[in-house]
């Protein structure tokens, strides 16, 4: 469903070209959950720019659906590490922004922007601005955003990197059990190793800037997965330590 | 120059910007600043006459009686009218246009490159210098003194506006885009809202240039208004009646600020809870 085929994107920067992704192959199938992960600034989030569209890549293409993607690619939603709601909006008019968008009208935009709320454990703070809210709660806001806009394809950068273990795990489960619900293709990019393992059907290791493929692990543990208890089974500490043993050298790399 | 009237606008800008300290001082804040513009006037009063002559200085109590006078009569209400509405129709219609400019501008980049040296050029240009134009073009009456204060609050409102679409962080676009947002959308749902305190900064700094605008035009040709009354007893060497008219517009200038903050507060409630 998404291809990427010999991808290259290099930046420059004073003339001087920096490449950010070289020479990335992968696919992606239809309702598959992919984690992309690497040391942090290798150029993960660049590879997510262009699957949605919103750079170009320097070499190769990006194939979504049968399709070069060439302009801004609507049919994924994208939760960047930032949060980007709109800081005059509230909660509610943030969350339903899409479907503003869309032209739908306010009873309903109310009535499905608070169902969600309420799923991403938000009621009460409908009416509050983003600046009210921590960024945990904000971070909730734009996955709850990402969820109603219901994108075929939802892209994650390093979506819950901020909050603290036991709200990520809450996330964690909200997610997939949302996601397994609107049958949506996942690409997560993450530095945390756990989260990849706990919830991607494959796991990407990238090298360190420019960003190349080291390692491709499939997860093959059950779904639906416990995200409480998955990491202490055996299965799950098999795949922890491969890629673990794999990403260490790129770490390693890096101090030397 | 205005002695009584500059140290009631400062008052009126210092006082919330500080919060006053508790239990220190006894005295609260206001209180000294009513005392020190108590002893302002008292020093006027006394000055006036002996220091200086009171045909450059004026005093106090003639200034006060000369606006009891004009208050009683009613006749200063019909100048304050047509400086009031001269002024509002000007910065209604400059910051329209500067707005509109400078969202435009600010979403066409082929725009703003192919204009950019005439609206430098015109930007530069002292727009007093325009009003014999206004004059010729809009005839003595109020017209010319609202387009003299239009054009010098449309660019204060357009160079805010263009720089604050040209600030809208790239990712809120981008996000609404990937949203299926129309280009219509993307200007009216994330760029003007972005935009708006940039635009209401640019409101702030021009409202007082309006006042300045349609005072201005008063002064150069009119025979009514602020800017006429006091070209009109500075013409009679009536100093009381030019002191009085400055307060008088003094504390307009400050009614009208104050109008435009409370405006900027209601509108970006967020910004306010984010302080």
């Amino acid at each position: 469903m998404i291809r990427i085929e010999n991808v290259s994107k290099s930046f420059y920067k004073n003339g001087a070209a920096i490449d950010a992704v070289r020479g990335m192959n992968f696919t992606v199938a239809r309702e598959e959950i992919v984690a992309i992960i690497g040391p942090s600034g290798c150029g993960k989030s660049t590879l997510l720019n262009m699957i949605a569209g919103l750079y170009a890549p320097t070499h190769g293409s990006v194939v979504y659906n049968g399709t070069v993607v060439t302009d801004v690619n609507t049919a994924v939603g994208y939760m960047t590490q930032k949060d980007n709601l709109l800081p005059w909006r509230t909660v509610r008019d943030n969350v339903a922004f899409p479907l503003e968008l869309a032209g739908i009208g306010k009873a309903e935009r109310v009535r499905r922007g608070d169902d969600v709320i309420r799923h991403v454990g938000l009621d009460g703070f409908e009416e509050r601005y983003p600046s009210e809210l921590s960024g945990g709660m904000r971070k909730r806001a734009a996955l709850g955003r990402m969820l109603l806009y219901g994108a075929e394809t939802a892209l994650l950068d390093e979506p819950f990197g901020a909050l603290d273990a036991q709200l990520k795990l809450a996330m964690h489960d909200l997610m997939l059990r949302l996601i397994a619900e609107n049958r949506q293709t996942v690409v997560l990019v993450t530095h945390d190793l756990m989260e990849a393992v706990t919830l991607a059907d494959r796991v990407f290791v990238c090298t360190r800037r420019p960003a190349m493929m080291a390692l491709e692990q499939r997860i093959d543990l059950p779904r639906p997965r416990d995200v409480l208890n998955i990491r202490f089974s055996n299965a799950f500490k098999d795949h922890y330590d491969a890629l673990w043993e794999r990403l260490r050298l790129e770490y390693q790399e890096e101090r030397v | 120059m205005s002695g009584p009237a500059g140290s009631t606008q400062l008052a009126k800008d210092v006082a919330p910007a500080r919060p006053t300290p508790p239990s220190r001082h006894a005295v609260p804040m206001p209180v000294w600043q009513l005392l020190l513009g108590i002893g302002l006037l008292l020093a006027w009063q006394a000055a006036s006459g002996r220091l200086i002559d009171n045909f450059f200085i004026s005093n106090p109590i003639d200034v006060s009686v000369r606006l009891y006078r004009w208050i009683a009569d009613g006749s200063i209400f019909r100048h304050i009218g047509a400086t009031v509405y001269a002024t509002a129709m000007g910065f209604v219609i400059g910051s329209a246009g500067g707005a509109v400019l400078g969202v435009w501008l600010g979403v066409s980049p082929t725009a703003s490159r192919l204009l950019n040296p005439y609206l430098n050029a015109l930007n530069a240009l002292p727009k007093v210098a325009l009003a014999p134009l206004f004059v010729l073009w809009f005839g003595l009456g109020i017209e010319s003194k609202i387009a003299l204060a239009a054009v010098l609050v449309l660019f204060l409102v357009f160079l805010n506006t263009y720089a604050g679409v040209r600030e809208v962080d790239q990712d809120l676009i981008d996000g609404a885009r990937l949203m299926r947002a129309t280009r219509t959308q993307i200007v009216t749902k994330v760029i003007i809202p972005s935009a708006m305190s940039w635009v209401f900064a640019g409101l702030k700094i021009a409202m007082p240039y309006a006042l300045i605008g349609a005072v201005l035009g008063e002064m150069i040709a009119a025979n009514r208004g602020l800017g006429y009354l006091v070209q009109f007893s500075g013409a009679q060497f009536d100093t009381a009646g030019v002191f009085a008219v400055l307060i008088v517009i003094a504390l307009l200038a400050v009614t009208l600020n104050y109008l435009v903050e409370l405006a900027q507060g209601r509108i970006e409630r967020w910004r306010i809870i984010s302080r």
